[in-house]
């Protein structure tokens, strides 16, 4: 079994064995995370470029760490400081990037499809970093793994993804693959931030939160999107927090040993009480840790030569 | 699967059950006699037929010595010299070296020496986890063809083979009976 593709766009075109295998492979990288010389030399003169048209502090570091810990050369290159305020359209951009031999291409963009239409145009391999409401492949990958390191199983686990579901592209991705993977997804939030058709895709809508809550072995907490204030999404951030923050009692509704998850950054009472983001049912900080073996098992599966 | 069939007809055994017992005994004594015991001797497995003898040579050596010797298991896919040239990379196993290396001998097994070069990968992923005192490397059989400048220290058997014949070893731990057998190409 090996990775036939040449860029990671989604999660949705995945099967469930080359989920299993980016998971699989993330396993040897942990090892290699945990050692005093955390670098491997598998993608020793291979060139990493992370293209950034959006600010990402936390995955842009990932992606930078997991290239390192191969081996390859990395460049950042974030649309500021470089010819895209002149004008330049994404694909010269990155005909450019690729001129200078780029093997693999790390893209965040704020329109969703942008990775798809970057992976048409350029030979070298393009993995999604997040585009618009579309997907953050990932991201959601690392959030399996870390499911999976708890020792829980896909097959019947019940997850709860609470928040603003419509407008998150970690949500999209999640709901994608935990349903391939035989997980019951349920989602809450407001009705203005809940998708269109999501149930097509196997997950269940519950406009009460604590019901949503009722069991589950994983909740899912997404980011409340502050600059979306005044949109007409929720009145305010105080009744957003009574109604959709996860505090110490409502996780009290869930499995004795559920977990707490947060993609990052959280907003501390918000969607998340402070004592529940550092309790020990939080994995959060598993995620970011999680996140670099993750990103180097894709960076190995996606370097194969062309 | 007719293919398979007459390559099982082809091949020849060069090593049954009683003949690799008996190397693996006799690894296991030159291992105690080179090293005066094991006081600071580990082996490390070489994924996947290194480890299956590298648990035998610890089984082995408990019987003689009544001495436990760490082991772990090394997997060596990262280091591979044809990384930048395959169209698909392998899949990883994961590497398991539970305890300090620096400072140790380090006794690497492996079931077949060849070419070297996964030698020379498993000596660069060793070094990566720490500093030993000393790499001794213990191979079931040698077939010889060296690409490189590298020698086993313990050798159950040297069969000359040509370069296109192919060496299998089967071990009870993955499902077969315990042999050697040659395919000619």
């Amino acid at each position: 079994m090996s990775l036939k593709r040449k860029d990671l766009l989604g999660l949705a075109p995945l099967s469930v064995d080359e989920i299993t295998l980016i998971l699989e492979t993330a396993d040897s990288f942990k090892e290699v995370t945990g050692r005093e010389i955390k670098k491997v030399p598998a993608l020793r003169g291979r060139t990493v470029v992370n293209l950034f048209f959006e600010p990402s502090t936390r995955t842009r570091t990932s992606f930078e760490l997991a290239a390192k810990r191969l081996s390859a050369d990395v460049i950042n290159f974030s649309p500021s400081s470089s010819s895209v305020v002149k004008g330049e359209t994404l694909l010269d951009t990155a005909r450019n990037i690729e001129a200078m031999q780029a093997d693999i291409i790390v893209l965040r963009h704020p329109s969703a499809g942008a990775a798809e239409a970057l992976a048409r145009g350029v030979k070298s391999s393009v993995i999604n970093a997040g585009d618009g409401w579309h997907e953050h492949p990932t991201q959601a990958l690392l959030d399996l793994y870390t499911i999976r390191e708890r020792g829980l199983s896909f097959d019947g686990l019940k997850v709860a993804i609470v928040g603003d579901v419509a407008h998150s592209r970690v949500a999209r991705s999640n709901i994608h693959a935990l349903s391939k993977l035989g997980a019951e997804v349920r989602l809450a939030g407001p009705p203005t931030m809940m998708p269109w058709g999501v149930e097509k895709l196997g997950a269940r809508v519950y406009r009460d939160l604590d019901e949503a809550l009722r069991g589950v072995q994983v909740i899912m907490m997404l980011r409340l999107q502050l600059e979306r204030q005044g949109r007409a999404l929720f009145p305010t951030i105080r009744e957003y927090a009574r109604l959709y923050g996860l505090t110490a009692e409502r996780v009290r509704l869930a499995d004795s040993r559920a977990i707490v998850m947060h993609p990052g950054p959280i907003n501390r009472g918000v969607e998340i009480a402070p004592e529940v983001a550092d309790s020990l049912s939080s994995v959060i900080l598993d995620q970011v840790a999680n996140g670099v073996a993750v990103r180097m098992g894709i960076l190995y599966l996606m370097s194969g030569a062309s | 699967m007719t293919v398979v069939k007459n390559e099982r007809e082809q091949a020849k055994l060069v090593m049954d059950a009683g003949d690799i017992s008996r190397a693996l005994t006799r690894i296991a004594h030159e291992i105690l006699e080179r090293n005066k015991g094991v006081k600071d001797v580990a082996l490390v497995g070489i994924r996947t037929g290194g480890v299956h003898l590298g648990h035998r040579l610890v089984k082995r050596i408990h019987d003689i010595e009544n001495a436990q010797v760490p082991i772990g298991e090394l997997d060596i896919t990262l280091y591979r010299d044809d990384l930048s040239l395959r169209k698909e990379q392998p899949v990883l196993r994961t590497t398991s070296v539970p305890f300090d290396i620096s400072d140790r001998i380090i006794v690497l097994v492996d079931d077949v020496l060849f070419t070297g070069r996964t030698i020379r990968a498993a000596m660069d992923g060793l070094i990566d986890l720490g500093r030993p005192a000393e790499i001794q490397l213990a191979v079931l059989v040698d077939r010889g063809h060296r690409q490189l400048p590298i020698k086993a220290t313990y050798i159950g058997k040297n069969i000359p083979t040509s370069r296109d014949e192919q060496i299998q070893v089967l071990l009870e731990e993955a499902g077969e009976d315990d042999r050697v057998v040659i395919h000619k190409a």
